[in-house]
């Protein structure tokens, strides 16, 4: 019994207190075994509240025709089972197709914004690798278009490629670049697009910048020197030391540029003003213009569903890979 | 022990904090829903800024305050974000008691059986049906159903035209469309910047009240008795046709107009003299004289018809009041919605909001010059058709609407655009209306 009591930390808490406790100890579960259940929880309750509750319900949407005439009483929308999916899924069909143009133009989009503020993130990284004087100020500066807010940045652009008054034509016409009795429009027709990757990526690329620059902090400073020494050119230095380096930080930097760029909604909302042309018709912004505003959840959760489906295979495929690739290194 | 009794202590205090949380946004929605003696009013912005609605209406609601003894709270909600929070408190049931709404959305929101319909006992508790202009009071609901809003304030389109610019082409005000045509070839001078007309080519919704009103003018319709869509009736061709080729082949409009979307572009064009005409709603007396246009510089007269068409010149553009049907509060809400539709209320908001009294034979205050007031209100009352009181409504103006965004756009950017192509987009827009309904 002295040797229970003093021993508080191996016997079952509280058990000194009760008697017997020593000869029923595997019956009972360890006094408190409770606390870290109701620790976690708050956390479990609110997961369920704010994330997997809503998907659940918004899966179950889907397969409802929940147009405005049940919205305000949802127990009485008509289950239309994969109805819904396949007019998205309809290609022949008018909303189906342009469900796809959406996709392709969304793809088109994400595969140039990642890619290139990738580079533009990785090129400026390396670039402010080794210390010089003003360094401070390039970073700085580096990271302005992430520290201001999206909607005033876009609005911005959006004044910038107005065709008759937009600082961007009056630049290029300086230069010669466009004839400036007939500038082109940036934000109408297919010409959209391109004013779109611009905006996304001058909005994104500070953030790979700022990844990369973190994991490039981790990179042995001896492993350039030595290689130096063996006569490696800075390209060579940069594949063979810098890349393998930065590994961890890029698998997830991609992942999560992707996602983002993929479901981007601010970037046509603010610029195209509500009404986006076929050309900068992203994919979030699709489904937004063509069920909600119409009030048909029905549809537009079909449409997401479809979004989510597609995200999570390319993030699946995508992990897989990933995982592979560092059990064999 | 001790540590125990912190462990216990911290979970309840966990368990408390999150159970405040909840009932604590759940009070103040239930709140908000009113308990006695006061209601929840959210309201559009129709002011210069959600301040200037507020700084407007808050006195009168003291008022309503004062002779009731019905505290309101007041919410000023900006056009991006009202439809939305709208649709939002309808599928939750959890929202205001009275609220503002675009009055073209009144048959789409009827639809979802969540505003209280205006039979004869709610109508009569705000004054009765024959207060209310019969041209304002059709954009209730449905035909043939109980109204579930009631006009709040009144707008129309007219067309603006500078006088100096005509007095020295030695032209008089068009009377019909092709004169308007003839006249703004006169006016335009592209050399100097100078166009006949400036248009809103990249609003989806001013696109889409022109195609309704071309269409209505060619005796067209977007919808049949039955609610069905038919886009792609030749009138409805037409009448895009007629409204493309303002910039297309009549070219008296500029093409950079093809991204105009803010409503207010125009509107600067017109106030500076690079544009001699312009398609605007009666509430763009505040803007033109911010920019610095005088009212006695311009005159406004019905937007005009093809000489063989139908004197149709506006839609009945405007904001409803509805009342939801879950409020708990009922009477105060209706009290509220008299108040407000009141001959009193109206003629102290016509001025700061630019609207057309929605009441019989009311006197205008939105303007000064009388000229214009009897303009506009001979338009609203006898030229203006409602648009499609059908609850595919919404999605009819978002889909011709983008379309015709589109279709402008193709013709800025040197493409060029005819009749089949009109065609085309209006089949594909109504496949879209019917394949997602």
């Amino acid at each position: 019994m002295v040797l229970t009591t003093e021993k508080p930390e191996v016997a079952p808490r509280g058990a000194a207190s009760r008697p017997g406790a020593v000869k029923l100890p595997k019956k009972k579960r360890a006094a408190g075994w409770w606390l870290p259940f109701a620790l976690i929880a708050p956390a479990i309750v609110f997961e369920l509240l704010i994330h997997v509750i809503p998907m659940a319900v918004g899966i179950w949407m889907s397969f409802l025709k929940l147009t405005q005439f049940y919205i305000a009483n949802w127990g009485a929308a008509p289950f239309v089972g994969l109805g819904n999916y396949q007019i998205a899924l309809n290609f022949n069909g008018a909303q189906g197709q342009a469900l796809l143009s959406s996709f392709v133009v969304t793809c088109g989009y994400t595969i140039l914004v990642v890619g290139i503020a990738w580079a533009l993130g990785m090129a400026a990284a390396v670039a402010l690798q080794k210390t010089f004087r003003g360094r401070a100020i390039f970073r700085t500066m580096f990271l302005i278009p992430y520290a201001v807010p999206v909607f005033a940045g876009i609005i911005t652009w959006k004044f910038m490629f107005q065709q008759n008054t937009g600082v961007i034509n009056q630049i290029l016409g300086a230069l010669h670049l466009i004839d400036p009795n007939n500038p082109p429009f940036w934000l109408i027709g297919n010409n959209a697009f391109a004013a779109m990757v611009i905006v996304a990526i001058w909005k994104l690329w500070p953030f790979a910048f700022l990844m990369l620059m973190a994991g490039l902090q981790t990179i042995n400073e001896d492993l350039y020197e030595a290689a130096s020494l063996d006569g490696a050119k800075p390209f060579r230095q940069w594949r063979n030391i810098t890349l393998p380096g930065l590994g961890a930080v890029n698998n997830v930097l991609l992942l999560v540029l992707f996602l983002w760029t993929f479901n981007d909604f601010n970037t046509p909302f603010i610029l195209f003003g509500g009404a986006e042309p076929p050309a900068g018709d992203l994919v979030s912004f699709h489904i937004y213009n063509t069920s909600f505003i119409t009030l048909n959840f029905g549809f537009g959760s079909a449409m997401s569903v479809l979004l989510l489906l597609f995200l999570m295979l390319v993030s699946a495929i995508y992990l897989a890979f990933i995982n592979r690739r560092s059990r064999r290194a | 022990m001790k540590k125990r009794v912190l462990g216990v202590a911290a979970i309840f205090a966990a368990a408390a904090l999150s159970l405040a949380g909840c009932s604590g946004s759940g009070g103040s929605s239930a709140g908000s829903t009113g308990g006695s003696g006061s209601i929840t009013y959210w309201a559009s912005n129709q002011g210069t800024s959600l301040q200037n609605d507020k700084d407007v209406l808050q006195p009168l609601l003291d008022k309503f305050t004062a002779q009731t003894g019905v505290k309101v709270n007041l919410e000023v909600i900006g056009w991006n974000d009202l439809q939305t929070r709208i649709q939002t408190a309808v599928t939750s049931g959890v929202g205001p008691d009275v609220v503002n709404i675009g009055n073209t959305w009144a048959t789409s929101f009827q639809a979802t059986g969540a505003f209280l319909p205006f039979d004869d006992s709610a109508m009569s508790a705000i004054g009765g049906a024959d207060k209310f202009a019969a041209t304002a009071l059709s954009t209730g609901g449905a035909a043939g159903q109980t109204p579930t809003s009631v006009p709040l304030y009144g707008f129309a389109y007219g067309l603006y035209y500078n006088k100096a610019m005509f007095a020295a082409a030695g032209l008089t005000p068009p009377t019909t469309w092709e004169d308007l045509v003839a006249d703004g070839k006169k006016l335009n001078d592209p050399a100097k910047g100078v166009w006949g007309t400036s248009i809103e080519a990249g609003s989806y919704t001013e696109n889409n009240h022109f195609a309704f009103i071309t269409s209505a003018q060619n005796g067209g319709s977007y919808f049949d008795g039955s609610g069905n869509p038919t886009f792609t009736q030749s009138q409805n061709v037409d009448g895009i046709a007629r409204y493309l080729a303002l910039m297309q082949t009549d070219k008296i409009a500029d093409p950079a107009d093809a991204q105009y979307s803010t409503g207010t572009e125009s509107i600067a064009n017109f106030a500076k003299g690079t544009a001699a005409m312009i398609f605007n709603q009666n509430n763009a007396e505040a803007n033109l004289t911010a920019d610095g246009m005088d009212p006695s510089q311009y005159g406004v007269v019905p937007i005009p018809a093809p000489a063989a068409g139908k004197p149709v010149a506006s839609f009945i553009a405007g904001i409803n009041l509805s009342v939801f049907k879950n409020t708990k509060n009922q009477d105060a809400a209706l009290k509220f919605v008299n108040f407000m539709t009141s001959a009193d209320t109206q003629s102290a908001l016509g001025k700061p909001f630019s609207s057309i009294p929605v009441l019989k034979d009311a006197t205008p205050t939105f303007t000064t010059d009388p000229a214009i007031a009897t303009t506009f209100s001979t338009i609203y009352n006898n030229m203006s058709q409602p648009l499609p009181t059908v609850p595919l409504e919404a999605s009819f103006e978002t889909e011709v609407g983008n379309s015709m965004n589109t279709l402008f756009a193709t013709v800025a950017t040197g493409g060029s655009v005819s009749s089949s192509d009109i065609q085309n987009a209006l089949n594909t827009a109504q496949e879209k209306v019917a394949a997602s309904n």
